[in-house]
């Protein structure tokens, strides 16, 4: 990026909420049921129909605001934000606009270089999502109202972010925030974590903010960094040309890599946002948002901590394992299993990661229960088994969803320990190699890798390698 | 504040109406008699008073988040003006 500029942003973020039903109505939000069926007068937006609200998205809110160190209104209202898309049946969204339930947050973030970056959030309100539209018909849109009325935080950033690396971060940890809250699963491919982000570009030292253009249709994690690094850019070669930046909204595509107007017959804005009379103010009291604290499980950062403290594990080891909720948990059910918490650190983050990452699944869906991984460390510990059968048991764990010690039982993997079996093993690597023998007798003692490695061959990994080593040395010296 | 033709044709846009010139002159007309009929309120001295979002004071009125049936599909789509077997059709939305 030229130097001379300077990236603000600021992210919107749509959250969808894990309720079982609708935020104004007792509809379903299960996603994927067939369309137009779980719909109702109220999210129809049949006259006369009146929305009633979902205690449940009132919790979730506050639970976010509290987890961002937002300040909890205590008194909040709903507004009508009135535009016409045939995805939105009463010509209006029901969200707030003055009196949003949270406000003044903020969260850290701590960059790539180690620096810690605050960035500020504006605001969290409550509203409803819109139904679906599907496009690809030759001259008629299909409307599926089955979202509409599924309930969204809405979370806007303060323009605090100063490069997509900054927006990525921020935009982790509320995810990261969310999902550990339990109240959003956080699925950006799927869109139930949508963001939005106002990208500017100005002098470094100017104090007015540039014209903005926002960016819309980044569905995943990378895209959200990709496309706003695309947007400085092209920003930052107009400015340099001479040119004017025009205020527009984007949309990502991302299978060009590029970010282009957006083309639709919608008008232009103008909201004329109004109360809702048809929905009474929520009051948060002190006594309610207490109630809702107490619900809320240690949150990533503390357990990061603790991690540290508690395991006595490197920094990077307790940032990886606490960056979900899920895996965070299975690493402590480990732990419950063996005391030894840095190899139970080091099998998660390098063999059990390895195999979620290959098959694209999550912890919940790894087949290998704590109890029976936590085994497998006991049973490395107390010599039952190497390190490197460990990790062929692990594999047979993998196929089988068998316990450790049936495995080893099964496929005859115990370690051999026994000084007389592995006597006879050496005997025979000794009596097989005579040149290597007078190499290692003439001083060149890195020949014994070469010959543990023949007995470990010779016991198909099961020889005790501390104790072939000590008698390979002992055997290895007699021969003189 | 005197609102000109040039705002109820803004308004009308924006609720997706057309009028026609006569039609535009009335509404301007009439805009203007509500606005004035309004501005009786500027007499009145509001400087101590709290807007008022809803005219019953009654706060936190939620319903449980349980399920109750939806409606069936075909009784949802059927005052449509346009649909197929499964959903509303609309003109088309996106210029592609």
């Amino acid at each position: 990026m030229n130097s001379l500029y300077e990236a603000v942003i600021g992210l919107e973020v749509h959250a969808q909420l894990l309720t079982e039903t609708k935020i104004f109505c007792g509809c379903s939000t299960n996603f994927g049921n067939p369309p137009n069926t779980n719909v109702c007068l109220v999210c129809l937006g049949h006259p006369g129909a009146l929305p009633v609200l979902n205690q449940k998205v009132v919790e979730f809110a506050v639970k976010m605001g509290l987890a961002t160190d937002c300040t909890i209104n205590r008194n909040s209202i709903f507004a009508r934000k009135n535009y016409f898309y045939p995805d939105l049946p009463k010509g209006y969204q029901i969200s707030q606009f003055e009196k949003p339930i949270c406000e003044f947050g903020k969260l850290v973030v701590v960059k790539n270089d180690g620096s810690m970056k605050e960035i500020q959030i504006k605001r969290i309100h409550m509203e409803e999502d819109a139904g679906k539209s599907i496009h690809d018909q030759e001259e008629t849109t299909l409307i599926d109202i089955n979202r509409c009325g599924t309930p969204l935080l809405e979370i806007v950033s303060e323009p605090d972010m100063n490069s997509a690396e900054e927006a990525y971060l921020y935009l982790s940890k509320l995810r990261q925030i969310i999902t550990y809250l339990g109240i959003c699963d956080g699925n950006m491919e799927e869109g139930s974590f949508r963001c939005d982000a106002n990208v500017s570009v100005r002098l470094k030292g100017e104090s007015q903010l540039g014209t903005k253009a926002e960016i819309k249709n980044m569905n995943s994690f990378r895209n959200v960094e990709k496309a706003i690094e695309f947007e400085i850019k092209r920003q930052i070669e107009i400015l340099e040309d001479g040119g004017k930046i025009i205020q527009q909204t984007l949309l990502w595509n991302a299978e060009q890599n590029i970010a282009l107007p957006m083309r639709s017959k919608e008008e232009a804005h103008d909201y004329r946002y109004f109360p809702d009379p048809d929905l009474m103010p929520v009051e948060v009291d002190e006594i309610w948002k207490s109630e809702i604290e107490k619900k809320i499980p240690e949150l990533p950062d503390t357990r990061c901590k603790r991690f540290i403290e508690q395991f006595n594990l490197p920094n990077y080891d307790a940032g990886i394992l606490t960056s979900s909720k899920e895996l965070a948990d299975y690493f402590e059910k480990v732990t419950e299993v063996t005391t030894d918490y840095k190899s139970a650190s080091n099998w998660i983050m390098t063999e059990v990661l390895k195999v979620l990452s290959e098959g694209k699944i999550g912890i919940s869906q790894f087949i290998i229960s704590p109890v029976n991984l936590g085994n497998l460390i006991v049973l490395i510990n107390n010599k039952t088994i190497s390190i490197k059968i460990a990790k062929e048991v692990f594999l047979e764990m993998l196929k089988s969803n068998q316990e450790p010690d049936t495995i080893i039982k099964d496929k005859n993997l115990l370690q051999i320990s026994d000084t007389t079996e592995i006597e006879t093993i050496i005997d025979k690597v000794i009596t097989a190699n005579p040149k290597d023998v007078q190499e290692f007798l003439s001083g060149k003692e890195k020949v014994i890798g070469f010959f543990v490695g023949q007995v470990m061959k010779e016991s198909k990994g099961k020889a005790n390698p501390q104790i072939v080593n000590e008698l390979l040395k002992k055997k290895l010296s007699q021969q003189k | 504040m005197a609102v000109t033709i040039e705002d109820v044709k803004y308004i009308a846009n924006l609720s997706h109406l057309k009028f026609d010139e006569k039609e535009l002159e009335s509404f301007t007309h009439q805009f203007n008699e509500i606005l004035t009929f309004f501005e009786k309120l500027n007499e009145l001295n509001t400087d101590n008073v709290v807007p008022l979002s809803h005219p019953v004071e009654n706060v936190n009125v939620f319903r449980e988040d349980v399920l109750v049936s939806s409606v069936e599909r075909e009784e949802a789509l059927k005052n449509s003006p346009d649909r197929n077997d499964n959903y509303f059709k609309v003109p088309k939305v996106i210029n592609k």
